[in-house]
């Protein structure tokens, strides 16, 4: 997941779906310490205060919090980032589900295709 | 003392030019701005204002709630939008004259900079490329640990790689409490960075909003925008 940035949304929102992902798929091992707001704005080219801004969001999921004059760590908890994974499959399945509804196929036939995908 | 730049009424009349007509506007203090607009909207000449190069022909301008003087100059670090540096200098004798001449300048900041981009210090800024001048220029203004930068056209004439670097630069180095006013064409390049924006044209501040509300509410980034409330 890298750090680049679409135009239709807030950069804070971007950070925040990007952060998570590293979360989900373990680019931030479950009980790692994360950087620094003004490193981690550094390394995603964005002004801190953005970065600050991102990173209190997520804590508020719970997926990352704070140790009081020590910093940000990612929640030791995998029952919690399995879940944001599960989430985050929903929601892309929804979509995709949505776009290939859009073409005229059912849930049958898209439901052949995935399988026929994953070799079953 | 919530704001680092204010405007109130600012007016600035040249002999057949208005250049700035009734400008009101506030700048906090721990922001990156962007003062946007086409050429010849007002940006260097509010910039100019902020550092006493210019005075108003109306209202009035504050930095940290001081007129502007000595005091003010103290604490502002200024990019002028045209070579400034001295040309039969070496670039060690134009760190050595900022040095003594700035007392919040940080040698070390300029030495981290101009090892990262490979500039020879020991060569005379008139035989310097356009590009490697400008670095230069950036180098020793965002090297002073100032309370207010104001940038005029920074980025223009440097390759994309080192834009990049310049603008990490900028957000490695300046402190929480500082503030940073950047005037610039090139909006897609420093869009990130940006917390705010001034949209100004004609003399007049047309918008002023923060970067994520324009994406929320406009559904676009401060480029498309730009080209939308512009548009020729």
């Amino acid at each position: 997941m890298s750090w680049s940035f679409s135009n239709d949304k807030p950069i804070f929102q971007q950070l925040v779906d990007i952060i998570t992902l590293k979360i989900i798929s373990g680019e931030y091992p479950a009980g790692s310490k994360l950087e620094a707001v003004r490193e981690l704005a550094v390394v995603a080219g964005v002004n801190p205060n953005t970065m600050q801004r991102a990173l209190t969001q997520i804590e508020s999921t719970g997926l990352i919090f704070t140790k009081r004059g020590d910093g940000r760590y990612v929640t030791e908890d995998e029952e919690k980032i399995t879940e944001a994974k599960t989430d985050y499959a929903s929601g892309k399945v929804r979509l995709f589900i949505e776009s290939l509804k859009a073409l005229g196929l059912n849930d049958e036939e898209i439901l052949k295709a995935v399988n026929n995908e994953l070799g079953r | 003392m919530d704001n680092i730049l204010e405007c109130a009424n600012l007016s600035k009349i040249y002999k057949n030019a208005i250049a700035l007509s009734g400008v009101n506007l506030q700048i906090k203090k721990g922001r990156i701005v962007g003062l946007l607009g086409p050429n010849g909207s007002g940006k260097t000449t509010l910039i100019k204002l902020a550092n006493g190069l210019l005075t108003p022909t109306m209202g009035d301008i504050l930095i940290d709630g001081k007129p502007i003087g000595v005091e003010t100059k103290k604490i502002v670090s200024y990019l002028p939008d045209h070579n400034f540096l001295t040309g039969w200098m070496t670039v060690n004798q134009m760190i050595e004259y900022f040095s003594d001449f700035y007392s919040d300048f940080n040698p070390d900041r300029a030495d981290k900079m101009l090892e990262s981009l490979g500039i020879d210090r020991t060569k005379k800024i008139k035989t310097l490329s356009k590009g490697t001048k400008e670095k230069v220029a950036l180098i020793l203004v965002m090297s002073r640990e100032a309370e207010l930068y104001l940038l005029d056209e920074p980025i223009a004439g440097v390759d994309p790689a080192t834009r990049d670097y310049i603008l990490r630069t900028i957000i490695a180095n300046y402190n929480e409490n500082a503030t940073i006013i950047i005037s610039t064409h090139l909006i897609a390049d420093v869009e990130q960075i940006l917390s705010d924006v001034v949209f100004i044209n004609h003399g007049d501040i047309v918008l002023c909003d923060t970067v994520d509300n324009i994406r929320e509410n406009e559904g676009k980034s401060v480029d498309e925008l730009f080209r939308e409330v512009f548009r020729c």
